[in-house]
């Protein structure tokens, strides 16, 4: 018999709601099977806790006396994007500190960026606000330089555009000479290690691979708050090629998030240096899926066994897209410490903690239990494998000089 | 080429003279300044790397020494900043010695002090910047 989220969350409210997390599931499944699990579990916690370079913060500074419109603002010497109303600005986690070398002495350390920026105002910190305006009637003041902290914003709230990729590359690097810098780490040559960046069978969009009931607007945990979906992820491509689990072997589905800064975490939002990269925010997610019927409770007993991902090189493949995969792995092989590349035994090393993803998942399932954490049924669903939706790319069309016209 | 790191401590009446400049000029020697707290009317420390040939470095060090510097030599460590650690792992294939190592089964990241060499590999590969040099 299926259940519906309105008799879930009544249980919820009752305290006799079964939840565990995707782990306890897997066992669950595998001793009582599919059709008792799915009468007797209600609900499945899921989480990760990994780079989520696709995000940032909108902060409301409120009002300076003589009003400003900060057209251009900094927070600790990051810049911020103030294209926005008078004292609105937007920071995204990937921005570096002005002045910092970036990649001039190759590789960068990348130490100060808009994810560190993020993480001092969630852990209470001082920042300091640096703006310029141009000046208008309505808005004089051209010039603020004050501390501030994330208490003293009207609202801030984390607005993610692209979260929680189902599933992801592993990187590899096939240069004979060189070791490479890349947002998955550093990848020592000639097929010295191979990174992954998915907390798999815990990953929440792995758990509900037809994104049933995740969609617009499910309540998630976000950076430690209860926040929401709230659109498809940017480069969400759900018509990718699916294993006979219907689990995507390669990036498929991903989210847009958002969540209230004040309520947040600093554990689950850690901003990050990539050696030679960049900057980012290493920021944590969970999601609760409720075992409507039997079909979720095989979805949600998915197992590392059953999840493959494409090996890529990118030291080549992947920045010049020369060639394709280099084969595929799956994640239960990713996890015994090696995996054969080419006649290759390489080492695994993961960018995601798969320990904080297990804590969110956790986490999650104490709020549910104690009726803290309602379950919500989507507004609207994710466009599915069924909408043709496809990842594109972009097709330059480069303008014409006035010589060529001439 | 020989690289030494140590620590030096400068007794009050030193601390305005240039002894480092004179020392690595008369040596020949590369320096690098890994730390230095010069507080005028104390002691003065500096933690520095001499890169050189083997002879005039132990020259430089029996020079300093007869300045009245204190020359102390040091192994630097890295230790691991429990707070800032996520466990994600990303230094283990970077750790030379498995000091840094993951448990396939529990998926914790620990990190073994008795086996780091102090390579300093880790430290910026950590995207967190869990892992600290300390003097
Ligand atoms: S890379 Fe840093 S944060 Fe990650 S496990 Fe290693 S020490 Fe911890
Ligand atoms: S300093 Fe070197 S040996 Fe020590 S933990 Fe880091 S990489 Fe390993």
């Amino acid at each position: 018999m299926a259940k519906t989220v309105a008799e879930i969350n009544e249980k919820i409210r009752k305290g006799q709601a079964v939840v565990v997390t995707a782990e306890e599931m897997i066992d669950i499944v595998a001793e009582e099977g599919v059709r008792k699990a799915a009468k007797s579990v209600d609900v499945v916690t899921t989480g990760t806790f990994g780079p989520m370079c696709s995000s940032g913060a909108f902060l409301n500074f409120g009002h300076t006396k003589p009003r400003m419109k900060m057209s251009k603002v900094w927070l600790n010497d990051v810049p911020a994007y103030g294209g926005l109303a008078a004292v609105d600005c937007y920071i995204g986690v990937t921005e570096v500190a002005e002045g910092d070398p970036l990649n001039r002495s190759h590789p960068g350390e990348f130490r100060y960026g808009g994810g560190h920026v993020i993480e001092d105002l969630v852990a209470g910190k001082d920042v300091l606000l640096r703006a310029e305006g141009y000046g208008t009637d309505c808005y004089p003041r051209r010039e603020l330089e004050t501390w501030i902290k994330l208490e003293d914003c009207n609202q801030a709230f984390l607005c993610n555009p692209r979260n929680a990729y189902q599933n992801y590359n592993v990187a590899v690097n096939l240069s004979k000479d060189r070791d490479i810098y890349t947002y998955l780490g550093v990848l020592k040559r000639n097929l010295g290690s191979a990174s992954f960046c998915s907390a798999g069978q815990l990953s929440p969009l792995l758990n509900d691979p037809y994104y049933r009931t995740i969609g617009i607007g499910t309540r998630i945990f976000i950076g430690g708050a209860q926040g929401y979906i709230f659109w498809q992820g940017t480069q969400h491509a759900p018509g990718v090629a699916r294993n006979e689990h219907g689990v995507p072997t390669g990036g498929a589905g991903t989210i847009a998030t958002v969540g209230d800064l004040k309520a947040m975490d600093p554990r689950y939002v850690v901003g990050a240096s990539f050696y030679g990269y960049g900057c980012t925010l290493s920021l944590g997610i969970g999601i609760p899926i409720p075992v409507l019927d039997v079909d979720m409770a095989r979805f949600t007993a998915v197992r590392d066994e059953d999840i493959v991902a494409p090996i890529v090189d990118y030291s080549r493949g992947y920045p010049y897209f020369e060639g394709g995969p280099l084969g595929h792995v799956s994640y239960a092989e990713l996890k015994s410490g090696k995996i054969t590349v080419q006649g290759k035994e390489v080492p695994t090393t993961p960018i995601s903690s798969y320990v904080r993803a297990r804590e969110i998942a956790e986490n999650l399932k104490e709020q549910i239990k104690k009726g803290e954490f309602l379950l919500t049924e989507p507004l609207e669903r994710l466009p599915a494998p069924e909408s043709g939706l496809q990842f594109k790319m972009l097709k330059e069309r480069p303008l014409r000089r006035a010589k060529e016209v001439l | 080429m020989a690289t030494r790191r140590v620590v030096l401590r400068f007794p009050q009446q030193l601390i305005d003279e240039p002894i480092i400049s004179t020392t690595i000029k008369t040596y020949d020697l590369d320096f690098n300044i890994l730390r230095a707290e010069i507080t005028p009317a104390s002691e003065g420390l500096m933690v520095i790397e001499f890169s050189g040939q083997d002879k005039p470095l132990n020259d430089a060090i029996r020079h300093l020494k007869k300045t009245g510097v204190k020359v102390e030599p040091i192994g630097l460590d890295v230790v691991r900043n429990e707070g800032r650690c996520t466990e994600c792992g990303a230094c283990i294939t970077i750790c030379p010695t498995a000091a840094l190592y993951i448990d396939l089964e529990s998926r914790h990241v620990y990190f073994d002090s008795e086996k780091c060499i102090a390579c300093e590999l880790c430290v910026p590969v950590c995207p967190s910047r869990a892992m600290e040099l300390t003097f």
